[in-house]
């Protein structure tokens, strides 16, 4: 076993460093204090390769291993997880899908606009009476002619005002995960209509939706795989999704654990360094140790995936663990600042806030153990 | 247009450096990366030829143990192809022997308008090399480039200086080094960092170069001795009594800070 970077995974990393230091790090606060982001970041995002990353190279993408996936969505979620949560749905969840899924026109006609940056994807599963439990999504697809008419309303749809597409999951059968079908909806259509969720916790500057539709006309051919597939579909990008917000929490641990470094050693009390105290290097210790037993966790997972075997429960565990742990470092992060850590001229702050929906989307903790639980015993625990 | 850069590679600065006690020459064991002074040149290099419609950049490099890490960092920022000059008999090269290598390099990169490098190297910075390389081509020298136009055939430089800058022009081809923050440096793309693995990267020896006289054993210089920076002077302390800031701005004056 050898847990050294290649040449190219290190060059990714440092690439995706050097750009989330330069241009996210040092207006991650403001954004967050007012609530938005500079749009340009899309753009960037696009140029710098970032939102066609793992995608084939003739769909305008750059082919690339899962750990270096893992690991640009480490430095972005080190940087901002508002940032990081755009790539993780844009090409996570909707681009992908419609590579593994679409007919060569859905691809040929998105792909290469997703990965440019030319416009973001959003994944419209959740809705108001269905988060845990999408299979039982009430949101209705008639067929009417060579169309369907779309009729519901989705919440907390990340990126739902900015997207350009909305991959949207519509009940068109029976009750149950058999009845949903995905549809690649254009939100320019009329009858759709996207409102932003203001008053977040955390992730503030990130735009977070709720969607409406009203006998949305979307054409059969946008149809994202067959009739009843839908389900199948959204699982498999969640499964993957998970390894990806896993590694973002992994990021912000990390940048808690940096920012806690530092002002431990430069914090004097008692006429010495606060770090020198056995209190504090043992909050600093537990940091670091959860922080890297998470991060083996996604690389495994990542490992998993990249050679083809079974990563799903490895993705669940280190979504599950890494998520708790971002929640666990950043609070301890605050400790370690003691009041300083209370106000948002430092980061960490930021950082708990950010962190703690991490435990909660892509499946709450709660769901990842019934995951876990359901495949030690065999025995399905979800109702 | 099609620019030359020398680009040095060289042991990461964030790593504290570690001379050989024996020939008290730097360590250069591990990997080494492209050295943060370059990549101006490369970006110059680069913005040049897109204001020109055209064109390539050819890297040029001397360093130990076919290292490429710091070159495949300027092909992923978009250079086209790259000359590594690499042999053990190369160490301990002097700057002369480094510029003559480098100069011998250039003249295997094909038909160029310009050769830029960079002010001083990170980790040697004699500060000599650019000039050397351009005395040997027979070429022109311009330096501490702030800023570089192309016209015509001549190449207009801002040239930095204690009081401001000086306007300078030269006929091309010629040599210019730049000074650090003359551009912001591109990072390179996902799509760049792909790309640059299937650049070619021509890796020649001395005698590929036709060269002899180069090298460790032929240094003009020796290390004699190294000896630790002597310890720094403790600061002035100066009591305000109403004058501090007077005292500030006469202090910045003598720096030439103001
Ligand atoms: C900022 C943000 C962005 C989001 N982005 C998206 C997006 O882009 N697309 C999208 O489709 N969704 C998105 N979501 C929605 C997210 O996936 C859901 O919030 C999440 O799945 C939880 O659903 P819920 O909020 O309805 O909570 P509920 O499902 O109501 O859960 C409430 C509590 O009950 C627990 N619980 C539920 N069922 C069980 C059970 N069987 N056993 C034990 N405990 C249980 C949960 O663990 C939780 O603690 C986003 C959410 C947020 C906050
Ligand atoms: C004691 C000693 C041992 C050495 N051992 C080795 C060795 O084992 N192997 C080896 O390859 N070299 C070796 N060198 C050469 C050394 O690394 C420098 O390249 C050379 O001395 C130039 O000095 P500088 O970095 O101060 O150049 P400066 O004049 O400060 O450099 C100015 C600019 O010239 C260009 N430039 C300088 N050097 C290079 C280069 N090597 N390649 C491309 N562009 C360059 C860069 O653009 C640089 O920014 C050794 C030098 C000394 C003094």
């Amino acid at each position: 076993m050898d847990l050294s970077l290649t040449d190219d995974q290190q060059a990714f990393r440092d690439t995706a460093r050097g750009w989330v230091e330069k241009t996210v790090v040092p207006n991650a606060a403001e954004w967050d204090r007012t609530e938005v982001m500079d749009r340009d970041i899309v753009r960037q995002l696009g140029e710098m390769g970032f939102l066609g990353a793992t995608l084939p190279e003739e769909l305008g993408g750059t082919p690339c291993d899962y750990i270096s996936y893992v690991l640009l969505m480490e430095e972005l979620g080190r940087g901002d997880n508002s940032v990081r949560g755009i790539v993780s749905v844009s090409l996570g969840l909707v681009t992908k899908s419609i590579v593994s899924h679409g007919t060569d026109e859905q691809k040929q006609q998105w792909v290469p606009r997703l990965a440019s940056g030319e416009i973001l994807g959003c994944f419209g599963l959740t809705e108001p009476g269905n988060g845990s439990d999408p299979g039982g999504l009430t949101t209705k697809a008639v067929r009417d002619g060579d169309d369907w008419l779309l009729s519901g309303q989705k919440l907390f749809i990340t990126n739902g005002n900015w997207a350009g597409l909305a991959l949207i999951f519509a009940r068109t059968g029976g009750p149950g995960p058999r009845g949903i079908t995905a549809f690649l909806v254009d939100p320019s259509t009329p009858g759709f209509s996207a409102r932003p969720v203001h008053g977040k916790l955390g992730l503030r500057a990130q735009d977070t939706a709720e969607l409406f539709l009203d006998d949305v006309r979307v054409p059969d051919r946008q149809r994202l795989g067959d009739e009843g597939k839908g389900f199948g579909i959204a699982m498999a990008a969640l499964a993957k999704g998970r390894m990806s917000v896993a590694a973002s929490a992994v990021g912000t641990a990390q940048a808690a654990l940096d920012a806690s470094l530092r002002f431990a050693l430069e914090r004097n009390q008692f006429g010495k360094p606060i770090a020198s105290y056995q209190l504090v290097q043992e909050m600093l210790s537990d940091m670091s140790v959860d922080t890297d037993a998470a991060r083996l966790m996604v690389w495994r997972a990542a490992d998993l995936c990249e050679r083809g075997e079974p990563f799903e429960i490895a993705a669940s565990k280190a979504k599950y663990y890494a998520s708790e742990v971002a929640v666990r470092v950043a609070n301890n992060a605050i400790q370690v600042h003691g009041g300083y850590g209370f106000i948002d001229e430092y980061p960490v702050g930021k950082y708990l806030r950010d962190a703690r929906v991490l435990t909660l989307y892509e499946g709450t903790s709660q769901i990842q153990k019934l995951i876990i639980g359901r495949d030690l015993t065999g025995i399905n625990a979800f109702n | 247009m099609n620019v030359v850069v020398c680009v040095k590679q060289i042991p990461d600065p964030a790593i504290p450096g570690q001379l050989d006690p024996q020939t008290h020459f730097m360590k250069r064991e591990g990997k080494l990366i492209l050295d943060d002074s370059d990549a101006y040149g490369v970006e110059m290099a680069l913005q040049l030829c897109t204001a020109a419609g055209g064109g390539e950049v050819t890297l040029v490099s001397m360093a130990p143990n076919n290292e490429t890490s710091g070159l495949r960092t300027a092909l992923a920022m978009g250079a086209a192809k790259a000359i590594l000059v690499s042999d053990d008999s190369l160490a301990g090269s002097d700057a002369l022997s480094t510029a003559k290598v480098l100069a011998k390099a250039i003249e295997r990169a094909g038909e160029y308008d310009l050769v830029l490098a960079a002010t001083e190297s990170t980790d040697g910075y004699t500060g000599f090399v650019p000039e050397a390389i351009a005395a040997l081509l027979g070429l022109p020298s311009v330096t501490f480039a702030k800023s570089i136009n192309i016209e015509g055939g001549t190449v207009h430089v801002q040239r930095q200086t204690e009081a401001g800058y000086d306007e300078v022009t030269s006929p091309l081809p010629a040599v210019v080094s730049v000074t650090a923050g003359v551009v912001e440096p591109r990072y390179p793309s996902f799509k760049g960092i792909m790309a640059a693995k299937n650049k070619p990267v021509d890796t020649l020896t001395v005698s590929d170069l036709g060269l002899s006289g180069v090298g460790g054993a032929a240094a003009g210089q020796e290390i004699t001795a190294v000896d630790p920076a002597p310890a720094r002077q403790a600061g002035e302390i100066v009591t305000d009594e109403g004058e501090g800031h007077l005292k500030i701005v006469q202090f910045l004056e003598t720096q030439k800070v103001i």
